[in-house]
C-alpha cells in the first residue's frame, strides 16, 4: 500500500522530467494492469457503438424508404354506364357496385392518357397499364363515390397510389431485370412508369398514409399504414398510465413511509423485484387465463392489451418510486413531523413532492418498456389485422386494435417483399416514440430532481 | 392526485360495465397462416364492400386455430377457424365437449407446394423418390435398407447436378410438413420399394418412410417462408420448401424446380397433375351465424366467383380455385353443417 501514492505522484511525469522515482516491478505491474483494463473498456464500449450503429443503420437503410411513395394523379371519369345504370343516384343501387367494379375506370383512364403520343409502350394494353396503380385505388374511388353521388358523370382528378412493385422500383427493391423474372410486374409496365414520371403524372411524395393509414392485406403493400397501431398503442398507454402509476405510487409509499418492517413486508419486497424479472410471455399467459378467459373481455382490445402491460410495468414503477422515496433525506420528514405534521401531511406535503421527479422518471421508463413489449401482445390477440380504427375512449378500449411492435412482428412474415421496407419503417416509428419519451424523462430529472 | 385515482376509478367501472354489455360486432378468425393472406384479402374486400366492420383476422397456425375454435360458443370464442388441413377427429370432440356441435367446412381452393432453388443456381428436376433417396433415414440398396449416406444430388440422381444436398422443410407444427409427408416421402418410399421393405420388417403402417436422417441435410424451418427465403440466400446450395403463392411473389428471387417432370402453376395444380397440393379450409361455427353481424355475407362473399373465382383476387394472390366451388356455395348459403369424418 505504500507505493500508493508514489506511482499516483509519478503519473504525469514524462520520460524528460527528471523524476528520482523509480517504478518497481511491482508497480509497473500494477500499472500496466490499469491501462490494459482501460483498453478492455474502450474495446468494449467500440464494439457496443459498432453494434448500435450496425443496427440503426440497416433499420435505417431499409426503413427509410417507406416514408416515401411513388402517387400517380389521373383523370377518372366516373362513368354513369358502369356505376348508376339506372341513373337514379339511389345510393344503395349505386352501393352495389363493388370495388371490382370500379377497376375498369381506372383501365379506361389510362386509354385516355395513352392518346398523348409521348405516353404508351408497345404492347402493353389499358388493362395491363392500371396494374401501375395499387388496388387500393378502386376502393378511393368507391368512397369517394359513395360520399358525393352527385358527381357521377364527371370527369374528377384523383392522387393514387402506385402498386408495390412500381413504388419498388423507384427505391431499388426492383429493376428491369428482375421485372423480366416477376410475375407482378413487366418491364414494359416499368417504362410506362418511367414516362409517367416524365410527364410529372407520378412523382414520388412524403409518405403521410405510412402514419395514418390502416393495414392492408398483402394485396396492397403500398396502402398498408400504422394509424391502427399508433393509436392502439397510445390507448394501451393511458390504460397503463392510469393504473399503474397510481396502484404503484400508492403501494411504494405504503411500503416506504408506513408498512411494518417485517418478515411479511420482506416477502413483498423480495417478490416484487422477482417480478420485475418475470418473462412478459408470461404475463401474456395471465391476461389470456384471467382477463379473456376468465373476465370474459375482447379478444384483441387495447383494454386488456393494457392490464397486461400495467401488471409487467408495476414492479418496475413501484421499485424506481420507493428509490426516490428513499432518496428524501430523513431531515425532511423529521421537520415536518417535528412542527406538528400528521405523518400523512410529512409525506404528500414534503416528501411525495420531491420524489416525483424520479417517480415521474420511473414512470415514464416503465411506459417506454411497455411501448416496446410485444410478447405478451401475441397471446391475447393483438399481432391481428385490424383493419377498422378503434373509436374513441372509453369503447375504443374495448376495439380490436393492433400495437406498433406487433404491427413490425406480423408485417416480417408477409411474402411481397415490400412489407420487410414497412417493418423497418414501424421500427424506426417506435424508436422515435421511445426516444421522445426517454427524452422528456431525461428532461423531468434535470428541470426538477434536486440533489442534496 | 385526485385527478388520476377520479380516472382510475372510472377506468375500472368503465371495464366491469362493458364487460357485462359488450356486443361484438366484427367476424373473428383465427388459424392456418397460409390461409391467412387469403383471408385479409376477403376481409379486407369484405369491410370496403359492405356494411359491416372489417373482421378481425389472426393467424397462430391451423391447429391452433381449431382448438380456440371449439373453446366454446360466445361472443369472447373466435367464429370461423382457419385450416390448411382438415379438421381431425380429436378436434371435433374437443368441440363437442365445450357445447359446439355444428360446424360448417368450407373448402375454399387448393394450395401448391413447391420446392425452389436460388435464381442463379443450377435446375433441378425432382421426383418424389429422389426426396426419399435425399433425406430419408434409411434408402434402398440392393434391395436392402440401409443408412442414407448420399452426400450430393448427383448420388440421388445421375441426372441432377452435383450439388451437396440441404434442404429447408417445414417444421413438423406446420400443416405443410404433413402434406411433404404424405406427398413426397411417402411416395417416394412407396416407389422405391422402402415401403415394402419397412412392411416385411414388420413396419405395418411404414412409419420409417417419413423418418428423416438427423447428420444436418434437411433442416427444419419452424418459422414461415420468409425464413426460409432468409436461409436459402445465406445458402444459395440449398432447396427450400414454399407455398406456390409465396413463390409467385417471389419470382424474381426463387426458380422453382419440377415434380415429376410438372412444373408447378395454379393450372398443374387445378388439373391434379402436380402432385405436390392440398386443400385449404375454413371452418364456422353455426352456432354464431345470425347472433355475430355479417357472418353469413362474409362466408358467401369469401366463397362468391368474385372472389374465390378463377379471375378472383384469391386466384391472383396464387390460390388454385376449387373446380367445384358452385357445390360449395350452394352448401355455404344452404348452411350445410359438416358430417362425421370419413
Amino acid at each position: 500500500m505504500t507505493d500508493l501514492s508514489t506511482s499516483g505522484a509519478a503519473a504525469p511525469r514524462g520520460p524528460h522530467s527528471s523524476s528520482l522515482l523509480v517504478q518497481d516491478a511491482n508497480t509497473r505491474k500494477r500499472n500496466a494492469a490499469e491501462s490494459r483494463f482501460r483498453l478492455y473498456g474502450v474495446i468494449a464500449i467500440a464494439i457496443a457503438i459498432l453494434a448500435l450503429f450496425a443496427l440503426l443503420g440497416s433499420i435505417l437503410y431499409n426503413g427509410s424508404s417507406s416514408f416515401r411513395q411513388a402517387f400517380v394523379v389521373l383523370d377518372v371519369y366516373l362513368d354513369p354506364a358502369k356505376l348508376d345504370k339506372d341513373g337514379t343516384r339511389d345510393l344503395e343501387k349505386i352501393a352495389k357496385v363493388s370495388t371490382f367494379g370500379y377497376a375498369p375506370l381506372i383501365a379506361a383512364a389510362f386509354e385516355t392518357k395513352f392518346e398523348d403520343p409521348e405516353i404508351g409502350v408497345e404492347g402493353l394494353s389499358a388493362k395491363n397499364a392500371a396494374k401501375l396503380i395499387s388496388k387500393e385505388g378502386p376502393a378511393e374511388l368507391r368512397r369517394y363515390v359513395l360520399a358525393n353521388p352527385d358527381m357521377i358523370g364527371e370527369t374528377v382528378q384523383f392522387e393514387f397510389l402506385a402498386s408495390g412493385r412500381i413504388d419498388g422500383y423507384y427505391k431499388g427493391r426492383v429493376t428491369m431485370e428482375t421485372a423480366k423474372l416477376d410475375k407482378n410486374v413487366s418491364p414494359e409496365q416499368l417504362q410506362l412508369a418511367d414516362q409517367l414520371k416524365e410527364a410529372g403524372v407520378l412523382a414520388i411524395k412524403f409518405n403521410t398514409g405510412f402514419l395514418t393509414r390502416a393495414d392492408a392485406s398483402e394485396n396492397r403493400p403500398e396502402a398498408a399504414g400504422l394509424g391502427v397501431a399508433i393509436l392502439g398503442s397510445f390507448y394501451m398507454m393511458i390504460v397503463v398510465l392510469c393504473l399503474a402509476l397510481p396502484i404503484g405510487v400508492a403501494a411504494s409509499i405504503y411500503l416506504e413511509e408506513f408498512a411494518p418492517k417485517n418478515w411479511i413486508t420482506d416477502i413483498i419486497e423480495v417478490n416484487i423485484s422477482n417480478l420485475a424479472a418475470v418473462p412478459s410471455i408470461v404475463f401474456g399467459i395471465l391476461g389470456l387465463a384471467i382477463f379473456i378467459n376468465f373476465a370474459g373481455l375482447p379478444q384483441s382490445a387495447p383494454i386488456v392489451g393494457g392490464l397486461v402491460l400495467t401488471l409487467m410495468t408495476l414492479p418496475t414503477i413501484i421499485i424506481a418510486t420507493r428509490a426516490s422515496l428513499k432518496a428524501v433525506p430523513p431531515s425532511i420528514r423529521d421537520a415536518a413531523l417535528g412542527i406538528g405534521a400528521s405523518k400523512m401531511q410529512a409525506v404528500f406535503h414534503h416528501v411525495l413532492p420531491l420524489a416525483a421527479p424520479g417517480i415521474l422518471t420511473g414512470t415514464i421508463i416503465g411506459l417506454a418498456q411497455a411501448l416496446g413489449e410485444t410478447a405478451p401482445l401475441l397471446l391475447i390477440g393483438m399481432v391481428a389485422f385490424v383493419r377498422d380504427f378503434p373509436s374513441a375512449p372509453p369503447e375504443g378500449f374495448f376495439d380490436p386494435a393492433a400495437a406498433l411492435p406487433v404491427q413490425v412482428y406480423n408485417w416480417t412474415q408477409r411474402s411481397d417483399p415490400a412489407f420487410v421496407e414497412r417493418a423497418s419503417g414501424a421500427i424506426i416509428v417506435l424508436m422515435v416514440f421511445l426516444l421522445i419519451m426517454n427524452a422528456i424523462a431525461i428532461v423531468l430529472r434535470r428541470r426538477f430532481e434536486r440533489r442534496w | 392526485m385526485s385527478f388520476v385515482k377520479l380516472t382510475a376509478s372510472a377506468l375500472a367501472i368503465a371495464a366491469v360495465s362493458a364487460t357485462t354489455a359488450s356486443a361484438r360486432d366484427q367476424i373473428q378468425v383465427a388459424g392456418s397462416s397460409t390461409v391467412l393472406p387469403y383471408a385479409t384479402i376477403v376481409a379486407e374486400a369484405f369491410g370496403e364492400n359492405f356494411d359491416f366492420p372489417t373482421p378481425v383476422v389472426e393467424g397462430g397456425g391451423s391447429g391452433a386455430g381449431r382448438k380456440k375454435m371449439c373453446e366454446g360458443v360466445g361472443e369472447n370464442t373466435i367464429d370461423i377457424a382457419d385450416s390448411s388441413s382438415r379438421i381431425k377427429q380429436s378436434d371435433i370432440d374437443l368441440c363437442a365437449s365445450n357445447g359446439v356441435n355444428e360446424i360448417m367446412e368450407v373448402r375454399i381452393g387448393y394450395d401448391g407446394i413447391v420446392f425452389a432453388s436460388d435464381i442463379n443456381g443450377a435446375e433441378f428436376v425432382f421426383t418424389p423418390a429422389d426426396w426419399y433417396n435425399a433425406l430419408a433415414a434409411k434408402v434402398m440398396v440392393d434391395g436392402k435398407l440401409v443408412d442414407n449416406t448420399n452426400k450430393t444430388w448427383a448420388d440421388v440422381n445421375a441426372a441432377l447436378p452435383a450439388q451437396d444436398i440441404l434442404a429447408f422443410i417445414p417444421g413438423t407444427k406446420h400443416g405443410t410438413r404433413e402434406v411433404f409427408d404424405v406427398k413426397v416421402l411417402e411416395a417416394g418410399c412407396e416407389s422405391t420399394g422402402a415401403e415394402e421393405a419397412y412392411k416385411a420388417m414388420g413396419d405395418e403402417k411404414a412409419k420409417g418412410c417419413t423418418a428423416l436422417r438427423t447428420d444436418g441435410v434437411s433442416i427444419d424451418i419452424d418459422g414461415d417462408y420468409t425464413e426460409t427465403l432468409a436461409r436459402l440466400t445465406a445458402n444459395p446450395q440449398a432447396i427450400g420448401v414454399f407455398g406456390l403463392s409465396f413463390y409467385e411473389n417471389n419470382t424474381d428471387k426463387l426458380r422453382v424446380a419440377t415434380m415429376g417432370g410438372i412444373v408447378p402453376s395454379t393450372e398443374s395444380i387445378a388439373t391434379g397433375e402436380y402432385p405436390v397440393s392440398r386443400p385449404l379450409f375454413f371452418y364456422v361455427k353455426k352456432a354464431h351465424l345470425g347472433v355475430i353481424p355479417g357472418l353469413q355475407e362474409y362466408i358467401d362473399f369469401f366463397v362468391s366467383d368474385e372472389i374465390a373465382g378463377p379471375d378472383g383476387p384469391l386466384a391472383a394472390y396464387g390460390l388454385v380455385s376449387d373446380p367445384e366451388l358452385a357445390k360449395t356455395q350452394e352448401m355455404v348459403a344452404a348452411g350445410t353443417a359438416m358430417g362425421p369424418l370419413n
